[in-house]
């Protein structure tokens, strides 16, 4: 329900491209603090668009976004930078800087707190930085702070994108397909790290993802996007071949709904 | 959280933004040099400010005297020496490809013998020491005034230019092509023409038409030392104080510059 | 390529249609008639008898230019360093006002695209076609001769290359860097320092190096039109026919634009 409990409220998203293409059809969703959830779809959906309207690196055509009460669209550039250090994104390609080394772009999360001098002389507060080396010891990669981000594996480079985002203090997180270029143990393990964050934080994050089986037991809420319109909202469970056919298409879904009980346990008890 | 305690404040008061120079001592070395220099170079300029200042009043003058540009009192000097330019133009760049794929052929590695090889590579290394102007002057020395002397160091200026960009394609090549007619039985000049020829000949169009672009460049300024050209106009209309026809001239080379530059970009582009 | 029914009814390969045939021997044909008939237009202007007596002419030239007269290099140390410096401090002049004309230039950075970005564009195509040598011409008669109108006309030709080039750079640089950079909530300012200019770094300085090497050959002539530099030398010993002096000229200059070229791919090597 739309209570003003919601950190992130949506309503009548609409994004139309110049090209023509409709590519969100009047979304309403509402986010309550500390939620991870999933949003999952075909590729073309507009899971892509709708993060990104979020935040306002798409202008959305029609409807309203609002953060912490304060509506997102319609801001002022100023105003729009001040609200983005409350969203922090990751990218799937990880997006990081790369010539710059990784503690340069784990800083760079401090850009939206930092005037441009302090920012080109790479003056930050102590505190910062100090903050800095606390996450990359978290994340095991203090050793690496001076190296350059393109000496990274796809692990560590996705870990140090996270970071860039936390540095920024963040209310909500703007995941966009963390693992899609990572293979399959990366990708839990950089999940799992998502969400560990996130509960220790208590941040919402909406993680867009095309990995369904990642998504169920990762999430704890499920939102299926289908040609740019919402076609399934619930909890992980509910997640059966029907619904599956409904934001995917027709397709043999028993084989991929089947898990083995074991790892089903183990992944319950981090998701939970 | 990990085994050896690891203390961000420590490692914060630690950390120094990286600089692009990592030694220190050479990075101040490098300042101090430039520093140096570029006080060095400064003073050797002598620039006579009494003199700047009433030269910039004299300049104004100077540049009052183009406005605004006569097109039509030096019309027949003006036509006459933009269809000399264009033909040596033509000529020089025709010339050029002829000769300049034999040097190609000579000075890629992969297709010549040694002492073929050297020799080549020495014939574009003088083409491409020298300017177009010494060479000219070279020329113009040997065969007199006039266009063919301009014409034949365009000439020359090309089979460099060609000569070592083809070369590099060629050497670039994919060899296992040439193996595969190699395979077939074929000649050395049946090679050439199904396995060479074919991989390169968009490159060779595509450079033949920026070569011919910057050949009319080029020819705007041999008349300076007597190769012909409407660079011969401009330099007359200037030694004769006739600064509107010289605005003339100017605009004239700017536009079919141009014209070359669209054309040449158009060729590159439908080769592609 | 064509395949068509012969009379007997067995199909027949041709590489073209009969009509590409025609097509491609028209092309040729009108090529080689164009080609011809410059070439004639050239040779009327010509002194053919000039021409014939060349291969004496260019024996004789030889022998009155060897040997080098050695003892004259004492005289052009001044002159060489003076040339360095017109193509150094040309090229620092023209990075500086180069760098924003490419930033404005760019289609991803540039502030407006209806005005700015035409203005830069224009800036950039005036400068490209006009060679140094008619920009020093106008600048002596404008500031006087000397090594100021010689760097003032090498920034002039250089600001459109390295901003072209610049810009060309800028338009391909990974936009999702610089997406992460701005979903931090940086300024355009920082977005600039922070996401962009890292990764137009590399190219920026082939770049610069590049021209500066080109510079250096461009200053050895500027000196013929009164712009400074050892072309001055060059100028004064043709017209006295002073060829031993000038072979060491020659010399020289190969020497350096040898030089400059090695420092050139080494700097090029060095932060690619």
């Amino acid at each position: 329900m739309p209570g003003d409990a919601a950190l992130l409220s949506v309503e009548g998203l609409s994004k139309r491209y110049p090209t023509g293409d409709l590519a969100l059809d009047d979304v309403d969703l509402q986010v309550p603090a500390g939620q991870v959830m999933a949003l999952i779809g075909p590729s073309g959906a507009g899971k892509s668009t709708l993060i990104r309207c979020v935040n306002r690196l798409v202008e959305p055509s029609a409807g309203r976004v609002r953060l912490e009460g304060e509506e997102i669209t319609g801001l002022g550039a100023t105003a729009l930078r001040r609200a983005r250090r409350r969203m922090g994104m990751i990218f799937q390609e990880y997006a990081l800087v790369e010539r710059l080394t990784v503690m340069e772009n784990v800083l760079s999360g401090r850009l939206g707190y930092t005037g441009f001098w302090a920012s080109w002389f790479r003056r930050f507060p102590r505190r910062d930085v100090e903050q800095a080396f606390r996450l990359l010891d978290r994340v095991g990669l203090a050793h690496m702070a001076d190296k350059r981000a393109d000496a990274l594996s796809g692990g560590q480079r996705q870990r140090v994108g996270i970071l860039r985002a936390l540095m920024q203090d963040p209310a909500l997180l703007l995941v966009d397909e963390p693992t899609a270029s990572l293979d399959p143990r990366t990708s839990r393990q950089i999940m799992r790290l998502l969400v560990e964050l996130c509960e220790e934080r208590g941040l919402a994050a909406i993680i867009n993802i095309h990995d369904v089986a990642l998504a169920r037991d990762f999430a704890r809420r499920i939102v299926g996007l289908r040609a740019g319109r919402i076609v399934f909202d619930g909890p992980p469970e509910a997640l059966d071949a029907e619904v599956l056919t409904r934001i995917y298409g027709e397709e043999d879904w028993s084989r991929a709904l089947r898990r083995p009980e074991e790892e089903d346990a183990e992944e319950a008890a981090t998701a939970a | 959280m990990s085994a050896t305690a690891f203390d961000p404040a420590a490692a914060a008061r630690a950390w120094r933004p990286p600089a692009l120079i990592g030694d220190a001592r050479l990075r101040w070395a490098i300042y101090a040099g430039a520093l140096l220099y570029a006080a060095l170079a400064l003073g050797s300029v002598e620039v006579n400010w009494t003199r700047a200042a009433e030269g910039l009043e004299r300049g104004a003058r100077f540049l009052a005297g183009f406005f605004p540009p006569d097109f039509v009192s030096k019309r027949e000097e003006i036509l006459d020496g933009l269809l000399e330019s264009l033909t040596m133009t033509v000529v020089a760049t025709a010339l050029g490809i002829v000769l300049s794929v034999p040097v190609a052929l000579g000075a890629a590695r992969n297709l010549a013998p040694l002492p073929v090889y050297l020799f080549c590579r020495g014939i574009i290394a003088v083409s491409r020491t020298f300017q177009e102007i010494i060479i000219a002057i070279v020329f113009v020395a040997m065969l007199g005034f006039g266009p063919l002397a301009g014409m034949l160091t365009l000439a020359f200026a090309t089979i460099g230019f060609l000569g070592k960009l083809l070369a590099e394609d060629i050497e670039d090549m994919q060899a296992e092509q040439a193996e595969a007619i190699r395979a077939t039985g074929a000649g050395w000049f049946q090679l050439l023409a199904w396995a060479v020829l074919p991989q390169v000949r968009p490159r060779l169009i595509g450079l033949s038409a920026y070569r011919l672009d910057i050949n009319f460049r080029e020819s705007a300024v041999l008349g300076l030392v007597g190769a012909g050209g409407i660079g011969d106009t401009l330099n007359t209309a200037f030694d004769r104080y006739e600064f509107d026809t010289a605005a003339a001239v100017l605009i004239v080379i700017v536009a079919i510059v141009l014209a070359c530059e669209y054309t040449s970009g158009w060729i590159r582009r439908a080769v592609q | 390529m064509a395949v068509t029914c012969g009379p007997d009814g067995i199909p027949q390969w041709r590489r073209r249609t009969p009509r590409g045939d025609l097509l491609a021997w028209a092309g040729w044909l009108g090529a080689v008639a164009l080609t011809m008939l410059c070439f004639h237009y050239i040779s009327e202007r010509t002194i053919w008898a000039f021409v014939w007596d060349a291969p004496a002419q260019g024996a004789d030239l030889v022998s009155r230019m060897f040997p080098p007269r050695w003892s004259y290099a004492a005289q052009l140390w001044r002159p060489l360093w003076d040339t360095i410096n017109i193509a150094t401090l040309g090229t620092a002049l023209a990075v500086l006002l180069g760098v924003p004309v490419a930033f404005l230039a760019a289609h991803n950075t540039t502030p407006s695209r209806a005005l700015l970005r035409p203005a830069a564009l224009f800036v950039i195509v005036a400068s490209r076609s006009i060679n140094s040598l008619i920009w020093a011409l106008v600048l002596v008669i404008v500031l006087g001769p000397g090594m100021l109108a010689g760097i003032l006309a090498i920034a002039l030709r250089s600001i459109g290359f390295i901003a072209k080039l610049l810009y060309e750079a800028i338009e391909e640089i990974d936009p999702t860097q610089v997406e992460a950079v701005e979903a931090t909530g940086a300024g355009r300012a920082q977005v600039l320092a922070w996401g962009i200019a890292p990764q137009v770094l590399p190219a920026f300085a082939g770049i610069s190096v590049f021209r500066w090497d080109i510079n250096i050959r461009e200053a050895t002539v500027l000196g013929l039109v009164g712009a400074g530099g050892i072309g001055m030398q060059l100028q004064a010993s043709i017209n006295v026919l002073a060829w031993p002096q000038v072979t060491m000229i020659f010399l020289l200059i190969l020497v350096t634009v040898l030089v400059s070229e090695w420092v050139s791919a080494r700097v090029r090597h060095a932060v690619i």
